[in-house]
């Protein structure tokens, strides 16, 4: 009976992660759109493994599992790790993936809010590094392709791995990151990549209009006050910065910064994976210099490094800086003259 | 117009003022037994001058400020004293404290009503009779008031009254601004001329339009300013109103008037009016009975009256009343029995049922969603708190400033993990003040000990030193005078001495040895003792007593 004996209406945990779903809902959609019915398959693969996996940890730590399951927390790292890799892929690969992320990366750290590291990032990471070729597959956007995959294809491919009277290569095709990437390497102009018939009018035709609607989403989750400003603006200027830098140094070996804003996974990470509150820093100045660091390192590496998106390693590395953020960037509490010292 | 400054942080709960704040106060009736709590403020608790059987009358002193930081209480009906004993009375910790118990004769006789012209009177005895009339912040904190405007040395730029009233259901001093607002005004000056500041400000948060146009008319002819501030609890802690009115911040740690700036709380004022203008002690207050009443309402009660009364007058708690809160729903505290009395720290007492105050749901680990961090008004980060409190990291928790929390529950009020974080800062403050008092303690052990230390070989030291003196002087009296008689008979006395000890040191040796060689002469108790006597021997022969 101490005080105070009043909490916030409706406030909870799975209300959160509740309306983080929420918020994805419009990408989904746009990318259903422009590239089929695959996405959907991996959603609803990635939670049901989710939360098999979630349930079978909480059992084997004792924890509540109903009140745990439901706290909406798995599902939400199944969607993003589901909507960072391609969206016709084997069903192993997103279970493996999924089952990476909650049970090494989530429940082997502590659990719900314990994990030093983003599990969607983990899962993404390690599929990455075991399976690159099923993960560079990307489908073509169906406009593009003189195959569109249906549902039922796209259901047998996931289950039995082959597409019926058709190649694989036939409906897939680079990423708009890995082209560029590739192109520029063979000296191709900046123009002569861009009028490939895969970009749009900044990024990838279709993959810089689902990466409006994680603008879109993130913008909601603003207004929601879910999420702060600090992470998603310092990331996304850091990353135009630099982009326009480069840019402006040799716009014919560098794209231009809205190019990095609308590819890839950026629009996705400002939002939605460098926000993940369990892994990012808690202080106003941690969200800033993390923001940054991590858009100054996915640049660094899309541009110079080995692989075509730099999200989820840019995410890693500063996951594991962010208990030294934290210490260096207490601020200043009142009646005092200075930041709190580490 | 004054320019308001921000404070950090924040929340908006549901302010459940209309509740109590639609009828006007209501004078409670002469209760049959008043209870009067020694400790009603912040400070030694009074002691008591009467004796069972003793008739009192209305406002009679009947607990006396012993010390600087107290205040007196007085009988707040005219009477016979029927008991001085421990009784419940209403305090976080639930632990029953002595009060004074009257029986009312029903007649509510007066003592002899002394009201001080305070600009002739000496600003000491202005301040003697706010100790001796009970005067204390009303506020919350009951702080004695005398010693409040006793600021020394310093100046006062600015005096400042609390009359925001941030905590939701809580509506008595807003009924008192609109009922009394010429009293409090009055009260306002008296504090003025004891402290003589720069400006008088007073604020009050915007929802309450018709306690600020009733304050604004009574300040008509003052230099007193009634200034708005916007509602967000809580802005009526003291630190926060500071700095929205004046920009300024106390610092850690330190005391308001270190920036020239002293708060009170407006019910405090018209207390003041009514000892110095009229002479009459703290013996009532306005009380808001809300809750899970059926007719909340404000109430002018005696103190003393028990709060079973307060709320039989509100109609009666519903059924599904589950426990009371005094105090507000941020900062008060739980109270499962109604026995206690009205004290003067009592400002709302609320009916507490599952429907209006939902119980928390099961707490969920933190997701470090840092919502805590951006509602704290001290622009501490809960979150690292609560973590370093829940791994009894209690160096951490210091250093990344605990103490600064007021406990103003924002942190816990808007958590969606649902932790209580205010339990976790008071449970690692109190630790934190045993350890310091167990270092303490230690320390002064220590000092002690090594005192004594020093003591006994400062006295070794001189003990030798005066041997060596003695020893020497006879020396060279008898190296000066070798034929001396008595000299040489001392000699061969200590000559004689030595052998002796000698030839008892061997027997015991003999004697502590393994094999038992049975003395002779000696018993082999008297042989042990003799061991032992010889032992310790040596050591007493230095004794110089």
């Amino acid at each position: 009976m101490s005080s105070p004996h009043v909490l916030t209406p409706g406030s909870s945990v799975s209300t959160i992660m509740l309306l983080v779903l929420a918020a994805l809902l419009p990408a989904i959609a746009v990318y259903y759109f422009y590239f089929g019915p695959g996405i959907l398959i991996s959603l609803v693969l990635a939670s049901v493994t989710a939360l098999v996996a979630e349930a079978a940890m909480l059992r084997l730590r004792n924890y509540p599992i109903k009140y745990f399951l439901t706290d909406g927390s798995a599902v939400l790292t199944a969607w993003l790790l589901a909507l960072s890799i391609p969206p016709l892929a084997p069903w192993w690969l997103i279970v493996v993936g999924t089952t990476f992320a909650i049970i090494v990366a989530k429940h082997l750290y502590g659990g719900l809010g314990n994990n030093l590291f983003n599990p969607a990032m983990v899962g993404f990471a390690v599929l990455m590094i075991s399976f690159p070729s099923y993960m560079t597959q990307w489908t073509a956007p169906l406009l593009l392709s003189h195959h569109p995959v249906g549902f039922s294809e796209t259901l047998q491919y996931y289950f039995s791995g082959t597409l019926q009277g058709v190649k694989l290569d036939a409906v897939t095709m680079a990423t708009p990151l890995d082209a560029m990437k590739t192109r520029l390497n063979l000296q191709h102009t900046m123009s002569e990549v861009n009028n490939m018939p895969i970009f749009g009018m900044f990024g990838g035709k279709g993959t810089e209009a689902i990466a409006a609607m994680y603008l879109l989403g993130g913008l909601f989750l603003w207004q929601r006050r879910i999420i702060t400003w600090h992470m998603p603006v310092s990331f996304l200027v850091a990353l135009a910065l630099i982009a326009t830098l480069f840019n402006g140094i040799d716009p014919n070996r560098y794209a231009p910064p809205m190019f990095h804003l609308f590819t890839g996974g950026a629009m996705l990470c400002a939002f939605f994976i460098a926000t993940d509150y369990v892994t990012s820093p808690t202080t106003p100045l941690g969200k800033l210099i993390f923001g940054a660091s991590a858009g100054l390192l996915v640049y660094i590496i899309r541009v110079f490094g080995g692989y075509p998106d730099g999200i989820a390693f840019a995410i890693l590395i500063m996951n594991a800086a962010v208990p030294l953020i934290d210490a260096y960037t207490q601020p200043r509490v009142f009646g005092h003259d200075s930041r709190t010292k580490p | 117009m004054r320019t308001l400054h921000k404070f950090h942080g924040g929340v908006h709960p549901p302010d459940h003022k209309t509740e109590s704040n639609r009828l006007p106060i209501a004078a409670a009736p002469l209760p049959q037994r008043l209870i009067v709590p020694l400790r009603q403020h912040i400070g030694t608790p009074a002691t008591p001058i009467v004796k069972v059987g003793d008739p009192v009358l209305k406002g009679q002193m009947i607990g006396a400020a012993d010390d600087f930081i107290s205040a007196a209480v007085h009988a707040p009906t005219s009477g016979i004293v029927s008991a001085i004993e421990i009784h419940a009375v209403p305090h976080p910790s639930s632990l029953p404290d002595l009060c004074i118990t009257i029986e009312s004769d029903g007649e509510e006789r007066w003592i002899e009503r002394q009201p001080l012209d305070y600009q002739t009177a000496d600003p000491d005895a202005v301040r003697a009779r706010l100790r001796d009339a009970g005067i204390v912040g009303l506020g919350g904190a009951v702080f004695p008031t005398h010693v409040k405007l006793s600021p020394g040395q310093r100046k006062i730029k600015t005096l400042i009254l609390n009359g925001a009233e941030c905590e939701p259901w809580i509506t008595s001093d807003d009924l008192l601004m609109r009922e009394r607002a010429a009293e409090i005004v009055a009260g306002i000056k008296i504090m003025a001329h004891l402290i003589q500041p720069e400006e008088v400000l007073i604020g009050i948060e915007d929802n309450k339009p018709e306690a600020i146009a009733a304050m604004r008319a009574a300040c008509q002819g003052t230099n007193f300013e009634v200034v708005t501030v916007p509602v967000l609890y809580p802005s009526g802690g003291e630190k926060q109103l500071i700095k929205m009115l004046t920009g300024k911040e106390v610092p850690s740690g330190q005391r308001t008037v270190n920036i020239g700036v002293l708060c009170s709380n407006t019910g405090t004022a018209y207390t003041m009016h009514r000892a110095v203008d009229h002479g009459e002690p703290v013996i009532s207050r306005i009380v808001t009975v809300t809750g899970n009443v059926a007719k909340p309402q404000n109430f002018e009660a005696l103190l003393g009256t028990p709060l079973s009364e307060l709320v039989q007058l509100a109609g009666g708690a519903k059924s599904d009343t589950s426990h009371y809160l005094i105090g507000g729903p941020m900062m008060g505290f739980g109270l499962n029995y109604l026995e206690a009395p009205l004290t003067k720290a009592t400002n709302c007492l609320i009916a507490v049922s599952p429907a209006l105050f939902p119980p928390k749901p099961t707490a969920m680990p933190c997701i470090r969603c840092t919502q805590c961090a951006q509602a704290c008004p001290c622009n501490l980060q809960p979150q690292e708190l609560f973590w370093f409190s829940q791994s009894k990291n209690f160096d951490k928790a210091r250093a990344y400033n605990l103490f600064d929390c007021i406990e103003c529950g924002c942190c816990d009020y808007v958590c969606p993990s649902h932790i209580p974080l205010v339990s976790f800062f008071r449970f690692a403050k109190s630790e934190i003040a045993t350890q310091d008092r167990e270092i303490m303690a230690a320390e002064q052990a220590k000092q002690r000990f090594e005192f004594k230390q020093m003591r006994e070989e400062r006295e070794k030291a001189e003990k030798a030193a005066r041997m060596a003196e003695k020893t020497a002087a006879a020396r060279a009296a008898a190296a000066a005078n070798p034929d001396d008689p008595i000299a040489a008979a001392k000699k061969a006395a200590i000559q004689a001495a030595v052998e002796r000890a000698k030839a008892k040191k061997a027997e015991a040796v003999a004697a502590l040895s393994p094999s038992p060689q049975p003395s002779p002469t000696r018993g082999e108790g008297a042989n042990e003792k003799g061991a032992c006597s010889d032992l310790t021997a040596p050591k007493n022969n230095t004794d110089p007593s």
